[in-house]
């Protein structure tokens, strides 16, 4: 299954989606240079495609790029070959409409949540008032307004990962990057933060790229669902999801035609989870 | 919640006395608690007057020679009238403040220099590798002896002590503050970039203070440091200052002249020691206390 004949014979999404893309991956090659001056190749001819107001989810065995394709939408990362363009324009810098969130903690631990999630709009120049204000709201959508005092240290896990959500929604961002965010949560608080995450995407009108190792979470929570070769990373499929939303995350999994995605795309992505796991034993790193 | 406790509540026919309640556990535990802080206070108490006592009965007895070793009693006597008569130099008062001055100031110059440096070179990879080589040399040398250089330089007064000072500081939270920088949490910083930090809200917002656990850990030590300083820059040569007292007291034989400007300098260092720990509260009243600290 090619991306471009899915992506030709799909109609818009929305409105929207009729200006470009909001995130185009063309031909994308990402090598490193090891500190011994050895030259690795993380991202090897990747071609992506999100639209505007999409949730694209990429799965793919351990340690095979994932991350590395977020890094080149924020500008982090500086592609060797190819073309990133956000939102029509080709990637200088760190664009404004992008949001990101971690897969570590990564939350200011000598900030309160108030000051942790305010962070954001004053850093783009918003008076302290208008942006503790916006904070106060934030914080509110997802939860935590008894805890504005508390430091992150004093909170759950589950707890930290709302600020965070509520750090990076608070700039609005048109694309939102997200890099394993909730591999580090146990399994009940990881639904209850999927469905948060739903709940304020689904608001928001922002193109997601979801990057996990899970693969029903990438299908429960996507409308496509890249699946990516083991290392050098390229794509090896995508598949559309199209369950109906909203969805519900406790409900989800026992639908059976999620059952049956799940399978059918497991299959595709087990070959190259073996063929990263017989490398590194092969290999020894 | 009560639904499942009931369905497994214990038999009623349990012993009700077996089972302490919430509340005697914990007076229990408080108890204990305060036995054990009475034992350790008491302890170091009793040590402090053992050493002491056998000190003054050593040299009352002639097993110590009071006249090298000094006397407990002697060192009480010499402070005291240094407090009402004051000493060879003027008042006692004048001495630890010129001390605590020379101290004082060379500590913040040391500091404030040690970290902007550390910061700024911790930020900018090309003269880190550029300076590197100088600082480690100039860290190797014996600083002490540059005191000799600075009174040379600076004359008899305050600046050459404080020069000293600062040279003893610099170093010392320049490392950490360095190290501290270097420390900083990659995924913190591209957060804060991606938020929208400017590299320059980047180094105020997340790289200073995460570094500040690392210069405030630098500051304990290096406080002692500018106090050598400005010390032994005083018994290589001063007009003013409780090292001088050291100095006329050694040429003096005085034993117990020397030791009482120990006492002095010791607590000097005890007390900026209480308030630099009262700063480091403050400034990270952030950090999850550490469990169970009695321990």
């Amino acid at each position: 299954m090619s991306l471009h004949t899915l992506e030709v014979a799909r109609p818009p999404l929305s409105p929207a989606a009729g200006f470009s893309p909001a995130i185009e991956l063309e031909n994308v090659t990402r090598r490193f240079l090891t500190p011994d001056g050895k030259s690795m190749t993380a991202l090897r001819d990747f071609t992506m495609t999100v639209d505007r107001g999409e949730f694209a989810c990429v799965v793919g065995p351990t340690g095979c790029g994932k991350s590395t394709t977020l890094n080149l939408v924020t500008g982090l990362a500086r592609p060797s070959a190819g073309e990133v363009r956000v939102m029509g324009g080709p990637v200088s810098g760190i664009h404004e409409d992008v949001g990101f969130v971690f897969q570590a903690d990564a939350l200011f631990p000598w900030r309160s949540v108030l000051d942790n999630v305010a962070a954001g709009p004053i850093y783009r120049g918003l008076s302290k008032a208008r942006a503790y204000e916006k904070a106060r709201d934030w914080i509110a959508r997802v939860g935590l307004s008894r805890f504005e005092k508390h430091y992150p240290h004093q909170l759950s896990g589950g707890m930290r990962k709302r600020v965070a959500l509520a750090q990076t929604f608070i700039n609005e961002p048109k694309i939102l990057l997200m890099d394993e965010p909730f591999s580090a949560l146990d399994v009940q608080t990881r639904t209850l933060m999927q469905n948060e995450l739903l709940d304020l995407w689904s608001g928001s009108g922002a193109s997601v790229v979801f990057v996990t190792h899970d693969l029903e979470e990438a299908v429960a929570l996507a409308d496509k669902v890249y699946v990516l070769t083991a290392g050098p990373a390229t794509v090896k499929s995508v598949y559309r999801i199209d369950l109906p939303r909203p969805r519900v995350m406790e409900e989800i999994r026992y639908d059976s035609a999620f059952v049956e995605q799940c399978r059918v795309i497991w299959d595709d992505l087990r070959q190259e989870v073996q063929i990263g796991q017989q490398r590194t034993l092969d290999t020894g790193h | 919640m009560s639904m499942p406790a009931h369905a497994v509540s214990a038999p009623s026919t349990a012993a009700p006395r077996a089972i302490p309640t919430e509340a005697e556990i914990e007076a229990k535990a408080r108890a204990r608690i305060k036995a054990r802080r009475t034992l350790v206070i008491s302890l170091r108490i009793a040590i402090l007057v053992a050493v002491l006592g056998i000190w003054e009965i050593g040299a009352e007895t002639g097993f110590i020679d009071p006249f090298f070793f000094a006397s407990p009693s002697g060192i009480a006597d010499q402070i005291w009238i240094w407090m009402t008569e004051g000493t060879s130099q003027g008042p006692l008062w004048t001495q630890i403040l010129v001390t605590l001055e020379e101290t004082v100031l060379g500590f913040i110059i040391g500091a404030v220099g040690g970290v902007v440096c550390g910061i700024l070179l911790g930020r900018n990879k090309l003269l880190a590798d550029v300076f590197s080589i100088y600082i480690k040399i100039a860290n190797s040398i014996p600083r002490v002896v540059l005191g000799s250089i600075f009174i040379i330089a600076l004359g008899l007064g305050m600046p050459s002590k404080v020069a000293l000072a600062v040279v003893m500081v610099f170093f010392v939270v320049f490392a950490n503050a360095f190290q501290g920088v270097r420390e900083a949490d990659r995924a913190m910083i591209a957060n804060a970039q991606i938020l929208g930090a400017s590299p320059f809200q980047i180094t105020t917002t997340v790289i200073i203070p995460s570094a500040m656990s690392w210069i405030l850990a630098s500051l304990h030590v290096s406080f002692g440091f500018a106090l050598v300083g400005a010390v032994v820059g005083e018994f290589l040569g001063a007009k003013q200052g409780v090292g001088l007292l050291i100095a006329t007291a050694q040429g003096a034989f005085n034993a117990n002249g020397v030791f009482a400007a120990m006492i002095i300098l010791a607590v000097l260092a005890l007390v900026m020691e209480f308030l630099i720990t009262l700063v480091e509260n403050r400034l990270v009243k952030w950090r999850p206390v550490p469990f169970n600290e009695q321990n």
